[in-house]
């Protein structure tokens, strides 16, 4: 494969594949906010520990 | 008697000797250099975690004789030698001397099997809090954006005449990740890791210098004046525990090859919401993570032989990763201004710079740029979430690339 092709497709695929992943984890952290909405209970305690 | 006190004094000036020869000069620039980042570490606060023992491992490999890089025999080669015995042949012995110098033992233990990047991300994963970028996911875009820098500069690599995976090294240092630049370089352009090592760390050191003109050149005063809402709590504890698997299982499905840069962080980040475990967490966000510290630093800095580091192709190295962090912002900027309009001037475009993994360094950039043309302007939680997700952007971008080289067969 010459340079400029890989170029491309590195960078095509690359940005297009990092925006997928994250898109598909925005919508992942939307489902866990509703599976696991904020209760009464996470405002008195804090799991760090 | 006497001849024999002379050849042992002449043993003892071997290494100034070598110091007045051609390769000798190339060796006291080095000696320079290595001060030079150790100066920088401890004067300056120029990243000194990192440059500190790197400019020392620098000075160590570059004393005339000291041959702490030398490779000895491997294990495989000393057991051949022991199976032919007296037979073998004397050439073959003196090649096979088991003197490996404690740079390489260090260098094999823990930069050639990718080791120490991989530690040190548990201990970042311990120490980070991703609850700004939970609270408000769409951010997580800026991330992305954020590491366009890479590939537009792979580009550049490329057309400057770098070998394909030389050009991928050199661009992942657009992603302001000195592990992540270590752990690519290492495993495909481990001749280029000193000077891939040394440019990743002092370009992240100089994010508060590079980014603010490019950020006033870029946005109005109107635009860098928007102020946006406070952020509220909306995550549980159960969500963000849940939020490091989620991450591990998608990335590690869309791009296996850069599981381990990704399973790391987040084992260090669920390890600290999980609570359950909070020895650990701190053995990673403290000792682990210092010890391998250190000898992830004094590795690179053994790296830094002269005639592996005074070459062109190492200038080349720091003006493309000075462009990669140029263009990162550039993006991240740009897509902030249309993040900007698209949402009826509701998102400040500064954000747009933090989506790089220099943590927290580029979201109190931002916080400090937003805060100059208006006091009153509070952005360091969008920052903080927009720096965050560059985080993780990061790590993801590199696990998308080395998943397309091997989809492309060329690793």
């Amino acid at each position: 494969m010459d340079k400029l092709t890989f170029g491309l497709t590195m960078m095509v695929v690359g940005i297009g594949g990092t925006f997928l992943t994250l898109s598909i984890l925005i919508w992942s952290i939307a489902l866990l906010k509703k599976i696991f909405p904020l209760s009464a209970e996470d405002g008195s305690k804090s799991n760090r520990g | 008697m006497i001849e024999g006190i002379l050849t042992g004094l002449l043993g003892l000036t071997e290494g100034v000797q070598i110091l007045f020869t051609i390769a000798g000069l190339k060796q006291i620039v080095m000696l320079i250099i290595g001060g030079t980042l150790i100066f920088l570490g401890v004067k300056k606060d120029v990243e000194p975690l990192l440059l500190v023992p790197i400019g020392f491992g620098c000075v160590l490999v570059n004393i005339p004789g000291s041959e702490l890089m030398h490779q000895g025999i491997d294990i495989g080669a000393k057991q051949v030698l022991d199976a032919l015995g007296p037979n073998a042949p004397e050439a073959l012995r003196a090649l096979a001397k088991d003197d490996t110098g404690f740079l390489r033992s260090i260098y094999n233990m823990g930069i050639a099997n990718e080791l120490f990047p991989l530690l040190i991300f548990i201990g970042i994963g311990a120490m980070t809090d991703f609850g700004p970028l939970l609270e408000n996911p769409k951010i997580l875009l800026f991330g992305a954006a954020g590491q366009c820098g890479i590939f537009l500069t792979l580009l550049l690599a490329l057309w400057l005449g770098f070998p394909h995976l030389e050009a991928v090294s050199i661009a992942v240092i657009g992603a302001c990740d000195g592990p992540t630049a270590i752990y690519v370089a290492s495993q495909y352009a481990p001749q280029l890791l000193g000077p891939i090592s040394v440019a990743a760390y002092s370009y992240m050191a100089l994010v508060p210098i590079i980014q603010p003109p490019i950020m006033k050149a870029l946005t109005t005063d109107k635009e860098r004046k928007t102020h946006m809402p406070t952020v509220k709590r909306t995550v549980s504890l159960n969500a963000k525990v849940m939020f490091p698997i989620i991450v591990t299982i998608v990335t590690g499905l869309i791009a296996p090859k850069g599981l381990p840069l990704m399973a790391s962080i987040m084992l260090g980040n669920f390890m600290r919401e999980c609570g359950a475990v909070s020895r650990l967490t701190k053995a990673s966000e403290n000792e682990i993570a210092n010890i391998a510290t250190l000898f992830l630093g004094i590795a690179i800095g053994a790296t830094m032989a002269a005639d592996d580091f005074l070459k062109p192709t190492t200038l080349a190295i720091f003006a493309l990763g000075f462009v990669a962090i140029c263009l990162d912002t550039i993006v991240g900027v740009l897509f902030g201004k249309i993040w900007y309009t698209l949402s009826g001037g509701k998102v400040n475009p500064l954000i747009g710079a933090a989506g790089i993994s220099a943590f927290p360094m580029a979201a109190r950039v931002v916080q400090a740029q937003g805060q100059r043309y208006d006091k009153r302007n509070f952005l360091l939680m969008h920052a903080m979430g927009a720096n965050c997700g560059g985080q993780i952007g990061s790590v993801a971008a590199a696990a998308v690339m080395l998943s397309v080289l091997k989809g492309l067969g060329l690793i």
